[in-house]
């Protein structure tokens, strides 16, 4: 493109071989308006995004148009690529946690969850992670499936210019990231499953507020179905919209709600169970409609189920008071305990004494740990979860050192959002937001 | 602690593997003890490591800058697989060995699969590189193998496994029987071509751009392999072990950024 003008942002129009460009900032629609109708060529091919409101994030389209139909649409990713898998490889295992839950900021601690079991794998020390860390693993991918199924729904609704949705979803969604603080210690990013367990114990009061956190949940839950289930507009938007049933999404490699929303009930917490959720009563979620409006009640009907999980792990971890949630085997558990102070969060005072004045071994192993990490014996696990989005894997590779060979993420939004064309093609230019919104891809871990 | 990794795993597969030689009438310690000596045997070595600590630039203090020990991999494992659990049922892995030889045998493909390897309760089939659309159309379409989904491709860069530095690992999952296994191809760095199998598994489409990108593997056969993280005009692969970690200029709109060790600094 050739733009001759000072000002980047304005909006242009130049000549290439290509045809006539017109870059659109909302500004001067009536250049390009007259523009168009005067070269009254019947396809147009427009970019949309990265920058764009409606495409859930920093995605691009481009899409042929003829009219108002979609003949071709295309996906434009790596806008958001930090790779965060190349730098993963330079620092050690337990440093990993903090690199990988930075992929899909929403489903983050299912990216934590899947690292660290892939490790586990590889140390062969799967059957000594302490059951209430296994508990506590649950609890939170659960609450944080519910935050990032609130946001599907709640970025679906505003794309569609429901804003309503928009505003309640991200209401129930703050009490969720509120947990996470609580329990966690930050709202995002929270790095807390760790390589043999998690990182801290249940704070004090956190099992009440989960308990009211789940009564109200029970009263909010159904505003979203009185308000969207059978409402004329949001299923005139969403029925039939965004089809794709189940040879397509085999094909393709979809997964999650929207392999579900073909009436296939494949979940991995129940066809390949990991961390005890095969202790855990709770019901596969499907539609048989293949279509957006599908997607939108497993949602829904999964927060409901995740609800559930969540009563349980509570029930579990009230008689659990006091149990380990760290491996026992001290050359892998994070040596480092932290406590409440008078001034705030810092060192537990208790191990700074045990490894100063008591322990030469616990010095030693703290140091180590702390600056070299441990080793991983060599080798490749890959550990697939149900994440919010569907099958996230962890293709872990170690060569026996101190830090990952290699560890990839099978993304499920990268994979899914394969689908965009088969789901819009043929459709109106307005449906492919539906069609986009009902994938629900989170660019963090399309582009890692 | 993991100095000697095998040590621990052959430990814990011993009771399994005496209990499977008990079971089919064999001498359980005669064969144990093969084993044993085949998989240490057999174990890859892809490089060496030299000190403790990871520093080469600065001089030795530690004393331990002598230390060289070979980087190996788990290595062929010879069947029986035994009686592994999980949830494709009992003793799947041989199940799916041994159809996967008997469609192989069918298709005059008898030396596709170039050895096996079970490490963690997962199964590795190395697969001949030229072989591998044959075999991963028969692996989706057999009755008895009905690997219908492909989880990707992810790129392993061995700059030390000397004619195969490129591997490139494919996992399938069969919804059917509810069994994972795992396919690993090789290529060498100076012929970075590996078969593209997005005709049997479409979804592999992005898959194998990324991995294109990341490594510099080409998918012979892809319907479009261009860059799809980095940008168009990128120079290099940045996954590979001989690129470096950061150190790039950043441009956007004509400006530039220059790399953080080139940047004003106030010390």
């Amino acid at each position: 493109m050739t733009t001759t003008s000072n000002d980047p942002y304005a909006a242009t129009e130049s000549q290439t071989s290509q045809g006539k460009v017109y870059t659109v900032t909302g500004q001067d629609w009536d250049s390009v308006v007259t523009g168009v109708a005067e070269d009254h060529d019947d396809k147009i091919v427009v970019n949309m995004g990265p920058q764009h409101p409606s495409t859930h994030g920093v995605l691009r389209l481009i899409l042929e148009l003829e009219g108002e139909t979609v003949t071709e649409a295309r996906c434009g990713i790596g806008y958001l690529h930090t790779g965060i898998e190349k730098t993963m490889e330079y620092r050690t295992w337990v440093q990993g946690v903090t690199l990988c839950t930075r992929m899909d900021y929403l489903g983050n601690l299912a990216y934590e969850a899947a690292y660290c079991l892939g490790v586990e794998r590889l140390l062969d020390i799967e059957d000594q992670i302490p059951e209430k860390a296994n508990v506590m693993r649950v609890l939170l991918l659960e609450l944080n499936r519910i935050g990032s199924h609130l946001v599907a729904i709640a970025t679906g609704g505003m794309e569609i210019g429901a804003l309503t949705v928009m505003t309640i979803g991200f209401r129930e969604r703050e009490l969720v990231l509120g947990l996470l603080e609580l329990i966690t210690g930050l709202r995002m990013n929270n790095a807390f499953i760790r390589p043999g367990g998690v990182s801290q114990d249940m704070p004090a009061g956190a099992l009440d507020e989960i308990r009211d956190f789940v009564a109200l949940m029970k009263k909010r839950l159904p505003e979203y179905a009185d308000l969207c289930n059978a409402n004329p507009i949001f299923k005139a938007r969403l029925v039939d919209v965004g089809h794709l049933d189940l040879a397509g999404c085999m094909a393709l490699g979809i997964t999650g709600p929207v392999l579900r929303s073909t009436g296939y009930p494949w979940d991995l917490r129940k066809n390949q169970p990991y961390c005890g959720y095969e202790d855990y009563d709770f019901e596969v979620c499907t539609w048989d409609t293949a279509d957006s409006y599908g997607r939108f009640r497993i949602r829904l009907n999964e927060m409901w189920e995740s609800l559930k999980i969540i009563e349980q792990c509570v029930e579990r971890l009230a008689g659990l008071e006091g149990a380990p949630v760290m491996i026992g085997d001290k050359k892998i558990a994070w040596p480092s305990q932290l406590s409440i102070g008078s001034d705030g969060m810092g060192n537990s005072l208790d191990h700074i004494r045990h490894i100063m004045g008591e322990s030469m071994e616990a010095l030693i192993h703290h140091f180590k740990l702390v600056t070299e990490g441990f080793r991983v014996p060599a080798g490749q696990a890959y550990v697939p979860i149900e994440s919010p989005r569907g099958e996230l894997g962890a293709h872990v590779v170690s060569d026996g050192g101190t830090r990952p060979y290699r560890a990839h993420f099978r993304d499920p939004s990268f994979t899914n959002l394969q689908a965009t064309s088969v789901m819009s093609e043929g459709g109106m230019i307005a449906d492919v937001i539906v069609a986009i919104a009902s994938i629900d891809p989170v660019m963090g871990g399309v582009d890692r | 602690m993991t100095d000697e990794p095998d040590q621990k795993s052959a430990d814990d597969a011993a009771p399994e593997k005496s209990q499977l030689a008990q079971r089919e009438g064999g001498t359980q310690d005669a064969s144990l003890d093969a084993v044993e000596a085949h998989t240490a045997d057999t174990r890859e070595v892809i490089g060496e490591r030299r000190g403790m600590f990871g520093t080469q630039d600065a001089g030795d203090t530690s004393g331990y800058g002598g230390l060289r020990r070979t980087v190996t991999l788990p290595g062929a494992t010879p069947p029986p697989y035994g009686p592994s659990a999980g949830s494709g049922g009992p003793g799947w892995m041989d199940d799916v060995a041994a159809s996967l030889a008997r469609v192989t045998r069918e298709q005059g493909l008898e030396s596709s699969v170039e050895k096996v390897v079970v490490h963690r309760g997962e199964i590795t089939f190395f697969i001949r590189r030229q072989d591998l659309p044959a075999v991963a159309r028969l692996l989706r379409d057999d009755e008895a193998l009905r690997f219908e989904f492909c989880a990707g491709v992810s790129g392993v860069h061995y700059p030390g496994d000397t004619g195969r530095e490129l591997h490139a690992v494919y996992h399938l999952l069969s919804m059917t029987h509810n069994r994972r296994i795992r396919l690993e191809v090789t290529c060498p760095d100076s012929d970075p071509h590996i078969p593209s199998v997005v005709a049997t598994y479409p979804t592999n489409d992005w898959h194998e751009r990324e991995t294109f990108d990341f490594f510099g593997i080409v998918f012979d056969g892809h319907p479009g392999l261009t860059r799809i993280e980095m940008p168009d005009d990128w120079p290099g692969h940045p996954q590979r072990k001989d690129y470096p970690l950061g150190g790039i200029p950043v441009e956007y709109k004509g400006g530039t950024v220059p790399p953080p060790d080139q940047r004003r600094a106030y010390s």
